[in-house]
């Protein structure tokens, strides 16, 4: 079935398309403007200097470079929260799919029931719980949390369903595999796409966590981007304001690149991922 | 998304011929699911059980200690006025901005799907990427562009010699809602042109033969195809809404008059424990508020896969 590509349609998406852009365009010609030019000159041009590289000097210096530090814990958090959430969620979604056990039936219903539950009755107690271990300004109390991706769960367990041929298995146990050996060596290959999804999905939630880091941090040696950002940005108001805007904007513009590079470069992964694994 | 994951497991019990081998692999399968399920009773279970445990005492102000209350937490909780004040402000959020943010991405997942669109991949990622922006820095960057000092916002009133203020109390939600369109459509939409690549050829074959023009196959082909996706997209956005704290709470610094410190109800858990000491009444809320989200959840996933759109 042939379809002819239409004018009309293509033009009501650009508006949205503006929608989308506009924003993200402001922050990247606010990024190049000084603090007098942000306050002076017009949002969606440049401003009379081009601070661009200078904006960047200076947020990875300010404060004894503490920005680099923050992306350091950021890179940390990431690295082992995500990696983690994907090997844990990879494993049990694929043990869900591929094994018929005793109980498979009510891990369905308690992971079900769990996730109904919203982060909002989660925060505060674990909270308390962690500051009762003594967790609570340690790296832990951002990892421990971050190794569970329920939605990660979810789609590799749809995957695994579809990726990984029953035949296969029966054939590498046949020549005499071990289970955990098969998993490594066959079916993690197969996996690959809906593991790259996980992955990604699971980086977004981790590098953008607020809520978790700035419950559970009060050192800002250990903070995350998200809350170290939002910690210049309280320094415009109150006793004593020293508003640094030029920092936060460019700091903000660089806290979003990374992912932005990982979707984009990846992007024919995590598509092809998500179209088989999330809806069927 | 939801009813697949329910109907998956008959499925594997059916599996002809493999009942015997597949039982003596009984104990395989935990080796996979056990450290999941270890971390997630660590990170998920304990807190709501610990939760529920303080939600059932009080601190004792003068004589110190906790003493056992029962549910005398939930009884103050439910005729709190803070707490249905914060309340109602998520609810109306949620019947009105869920319903347009979803709208949106339905259509701009329709147009994309529909070949009509001059290069639909260029669409599909762009509106994708707000997504990737942290919603801290989506909430940065919209609050300055709302405010007077230097944001868009003032640009465009002196432009069209207008005074509208985001920032002003009867904007506020308007201007949250905003932000959260903006950051979700993109996913959202996602999630629908997924659903809308598994739908095979030969349905829209079929409504072509029965002579069904692009409207009719989008109402008798596509929605159809889309149910458990949209069930799933709204059941994820109450959630969100319910939880709703980020926005409010990074934007308070902006305009601490017009956000209070029970703006929504996931804010006035946060205060009500890190600023107030209230730990005990601040779990009771927080299950109140988990409980209706869970409820509400549920009761939309038993609806939508049930009845036709």
């Amino acid at each position: 079935m042939r379809v002819k590509r239409s004018k009309v349609l293509t033009g009501v998406m650009v508006l949205y398309l503006l929608y989308t852009i506009v924003p993200l365009a402001w922050l990247l010609l606010s990024a190049t403007k000084t603090q007098d030019d942000l306050l002076s000159t017009p949002g969606l041009w440049f401003g009379k200097s081009f601070a661009f590289f200078s904006n960047i000097t200076d947020t990875l210096t300010y404060n004894d470079g503490i920005f680099l530090r923050w992306l350091g814990n950021t890179v940390l958090y990431v690295v082992v929260g995500a990696g983690g959430a994907t090997l844990l969620a990879t494993a049990a979604g694929y043990g869900l799919a591929k094994y018929k056990f005793a109980g498979r039936r009510a891990v369905f219903a308690v992971l079900l029931g769990a996730v109904a539950v919203p982060g909002t009755a989660l925060a505060v107690p674990t909270f308390l719980m962690f500051s009762n271990l003594g967790l609570t300004n340690t790296v832990w109390a951002i990892i421990i949390p971050s190794l569970v991706s329920p939605f990660g769960l979810y789609l590799m367990w749809v995957y695994s369903t579809d990726a990984v041929p029953p035949e296969l298995l029966e054939a590498a146990r046949i020549d005499g595999a071990g289970e955990v050996r098969t998993f490594f060596t066959v079916s993690l290959r197969l996996l690959a796409p809906g593991i790259v999804t996980t992955l990604l999905f699971a980086m977004v939630s981790t590098w953008n966590n607020y809520f978790l880091p700035l419950i559970m941090l009060s050192k800002p040696n250990l903070y995350p981007l998200t809350v170290g950002l939002t910690q210049w940005s309280n320094q415009a108001t109150g006793v004593g304001a020293r508003p640094i805007y030029n920092l936060v904007i460019t700091g903000s513009l660089l806290t979003i690149v990374p992912l932005v590079i990982a979707f984009l470069l990846l992007q024919r992964f995590w598509q092809s991922g998500l179209s088989a694994g999330s809806v069927k | 998304m939801a009813q697949s994951v329910a109907q998956e497991p008959a499925q594997v019990v059916s599996l002809p011929g493999t009942r015997r081998k597949r039982a003596s692999k009984d104990g395989k399968g935990w080796l996979f699911v056990g450290p999941f399920l270890a971390v997630f009773a660590v990170t998920f279970l304990a807190p709501i059980g610990y939760a529920i445990y303080l939600s059932l005492f009080r601190e004792q102000a003068f004589f110190g200690g906790r003493a056992f209350v029962g549910l005398s937490n939930y009884t103050e909780a439910l005729q709190d006025p803070k707490f249905w004040e914060a309340f109602g402000r998520v609810a109306i959020f949620l019947v009105v901005q869920v319903p347009i943010m979803l709208g949106l991405a339905l259509l701009a997942a329709l147009a994309i799907d529909s070949a009509r669109l001059h290069a639909a991949g260029f669409f599909r990622i762009v509106i994708f990427l707000p997504y990737a922006v942290p919603g801290v820095v989506a909430v940065l960057m919209w609050g300055y562009i709302y405010g007077d000092n230097f944001g868009l916002a003032a640009n465009l009133n002196d432009l069209l010699g207008t005074a509208i203020k985001p920032l002003s109390s009867g904007w506020m939600l308007p201007s949250i809602a905003n932000i959260v369109t903006w950051e979700f459509v993109g996913y959202n939409m996602l999630i629908f042109f997924s659903a809308l690549r598994t739908v095979p050829g030969e349905l829209y074959e079929a409504a072509a033969i029965d002579g069904a023009n692009t409207f009719r196959t989008i109402l008798a082909v596509k929605l159809p195809a889309l149910r458990g996706a949209i069930v799933i997209a709204t059941i994820f956005s109450i959630i969100g809404s319910f939880q709703l704290f980020n926005e409010p709470n990074i934007l308070r610094t902006l305009a601490p008059n017009v956000i209070n410190t029970y703006y929504t109800p996931n804010m006035y858990a946060y205060n009500l424990s890190f600023a107030g000491q209230q730990f005990n009444y601040s779990a009771t809320v927080a299950i109140v508020m988990g409980i209706i989200t869970a409820v509400i959840a549920y009761v939309v996933q038993i609806r939508g896969s049930r009845e036709a759109l």
